[in-house]
């Protein structure tokens, strides 16, 4: 290795994204509208799951060493 | 029933088979080093940490309790799903920095690192307990799901189970990590397709998820319970977004979680899990929702046990043979936690206890024994928690234990990234956050249980006109950081002696061709 190694990057900065959104109960704590029959605090809940794994991938391909 | 347990009895003895042969897989010169035994040569690629670390945080006990919750609960139980996705962006840069460190300075367990940062051998036996403390309850846990599986199955007595946790032992012993990881193939795998099957067939067979979720809510709307429904209300709001915010933060300081990251080959390997793991938090989300399709199916618990719930659900709706299948997944499911588990607390018991305050000058050989012999005695001990003393008891541990483990947090996860603390202000803070915390769990109580009822304290109690909950283990937290700021005030203050540090600023951001990193791999420990 030559140049020193830093964990320092702005790409960092998009996952406070999925950790807060997720924990903002009024935004999912309601039955209308359904998905399939399913109530919105489910659905919702688990298409936060996309949200998370779009932001998690989008940071690991920016910040990845050795490519 | 007696498809199901032939079909349960073949699947669980063929992977047991595999937990033996897996001494030989990915073959080292010699299991004798914790290095080897414990953390699988350090060598594991994006997938197999996926299925490791997938397979030992997603327990069988999840899959059998989460549901259950629903079941008796409804809303309130899915903070399951909130929980492991804000816990992989929260943990990201925590988990990759502690790879690092551990890797330079041939670090095993959490306390081995609070060691070699803070200097204080005490803070790092306060550590390890903790980790034992709350990590042994957890396998006693998984032994409620293999229960709850035999249960449906008709088989009574504590043989099977005994049997069961037998074969575990022997070849965790003989395997180290190896083991639960290429069992983990086989769990994982049985979960997924019937899980996937579960959610498809079941609703289509109960008349769509429309009906599933008007009878959960007529369900609840019928019950006295305040706190139940499809939905949250005023009061548990605040308790569902702490419960989930710090089980989160909880979920790797866990030992056994942190021994999966550990045995991982190179950060990029940690970094891409966090993108790849969120595949189970979406499954257990279809799994809690089998709460629900029980509740729709008419399912009434085993003696009141509630964690017969989905076992249950699956006997009713399944034919026999794929029955045998999902208990068999159930089952198989609680052997890969069991046997991560035990490992790390054996680790724990080996570095922090043993080599610290026994038998300073252990050889790597000398340690893997002890870790071996270790790991059997957790493993008994487990067995003996289940079968002479409540089940209901390792319940109430395990919820002790998501709030005592988060006092840790202050040493392990902000001690990897600064070393402003003072040992003693963070010894201080411990005691402090410890203290807070078990008050806090005694003082909840429901209409069935006088003490330790759940981990929602009322905020009432603290005299706010409120009838808002909050996961006690959260508040315990925030009492020991302001333990630990203060207590580090006054120790400088006081000009108390603090403890050297062994890292450098740049073991944190180490990667595997860094000449250091590989220079500990070959030479053993420390």
């Amino acid at each position: 290795m030559t140049t020193p190694r830093t964990d320092r990057s702005n790409w960092y900065w998009l996952l406070p994204i999925p950790i807060v959104i997720p924990l903002i109960t009024p935004l999912f704590n309601a039955v209308e509208p359904r998905l399939f029959g399913i109530p919105l605090f489910y659905w919702l809940q688990l298409a936060f799951i996309v949200l998370g794994v779009t932001t998690t991938t989008v940071v690991y391909r920016m910040t990845r060493r050795g490519r | 029933m007696t498809t199901e347990i032939v079909i349960f009895t073949i699947l669980f003895l063929l992977v047991s088979g595999m937990g033996f042969v897996a001494a030989r897989w990915r073959r080292a010169d010699d299991l004798a080093s914790l290095h080897e035994w414990g953390l699988g040569g350090r060598s594991f690629g994006s997938w197999i940490t996926w299925f490791l670390v997938g397979g030992d945080l997603y327990t069988a006990y999840t899959f059998v309790a989460v549901p259950a919750l629903l079941f008796g609960a409804g809303a309130m139980g899915f903070f399951a799903v909130p929980y492991t996705v804000v816990v992989y962006p929260l943990v990201m840069l925590v988990l990759i920095r502690l790879w690092s460190v551990s890797h330079v300075h041939g670090l095993v367990t959490p306390a081995d690192f609070v060691r070699a940062r803070f200097g204080s051998p005490t803070l790092a036996l306060l550590v390890a307990i903790t980790g034992i403390v709350a990590t042994m309850p957890y396998i006693a846990l998984q032994l409620v799901g293999i229960e709850a599986v035999l249960k449906t199955m008709g088989v009574t007595g504590d043989l099977p189970l005994i049997i069961a946790f037998a074969i575990l032992a022997a070849y965790t012993y003989q395997s180290g990590l190896r083991a639960p990881a290429l069992i983990a193939f086989v769990k994982d795998s049985l979960i997924y397709i019937v899980i996937l099957a579960a959610v498809i067939y079941i609703p289509a067979k109960l008349g769509g998820w429309s009906s599933i979720f008007a009878a959960a809510q007529a369900k609840f709307e019928a019950t006295p319970a305040p706190g139940d429904g499809v939905l949250l209300n005023a009061g548990n709001q605040l308790q569902y977004v702490t419960l989930a915010l710090g089980s989160a933060l909880a979920l790797f300081l866990y030992p056994h979680s942190v021994t999966g990251v550990l045995a991982s080959r190179d950060r990029n390997v940690i970094k891409r899990n966090m993108s790849a793991l969120p595949a189970y938090s979406f499954l257990l989300g279809l799994i809690a929702l089998l709460g629900y399709m029980a509740i729709a199916a008419g399912v009434t618990p085993i003696g009141k046990d509630s964690n017969t719930v989905v076992p249950l659900l699956f006997d009713k709706m399944f034919p026999d043979w794929f029955a045998g299948v999902a208990f068999a997944a159930i089952g198989i499911g609680a052997l890969v936690p069991a046997a991560i588990m035990s490992i790390a607390a054996a680790n724990l018991f080996t570095r922090n206890i043993y080599r610290e305050y026994l038998r300073r000058d252990a050889t790597d050989a000398q340690e893997a024994r002890v870790s071996k012999i270790t790991s059997l005695v957790v493993k008994v001990g487990a067995v003996l928690c289940i079968l002479l003393i409540d089940p209901q008891f390792s319940i109430d541990l395990q919820l002790i234990g998501g709030v005592i483990i988060l006092q840790t947090l202050p040493s392990v996860a902000l001690g990897l990234f600064t070393r402003w603390f003072h040992r003693a202000g963070l010894i201080a803070g411990w005691v402090g956050g410890m203290g807070a915390g078990m008050v806090m769990l005694y003082n909840i109580s429901s209409p069935t249980h006088a003490h330790f009822a759940g981990s929602g304290f009322p905020l009432s109690q603290l005299g706010l006109d409120t009838k808002m909950t909050i996961y006690a283990g959260f508040l315990a937290l925030i009492v020991n950081l302001v333990v630990a700021v203060l207590g580090t005030f006054l120790a400088r203050a006081l000009r108390a002696a603090d403890g050297p540090d062994a890292t450098r600023p740049d073991d944190y951001t180490a990667d595997k061709d860094d000449p250091r990193v590989h220079e500990v791999e070959t030479s053993g420990s420390t």
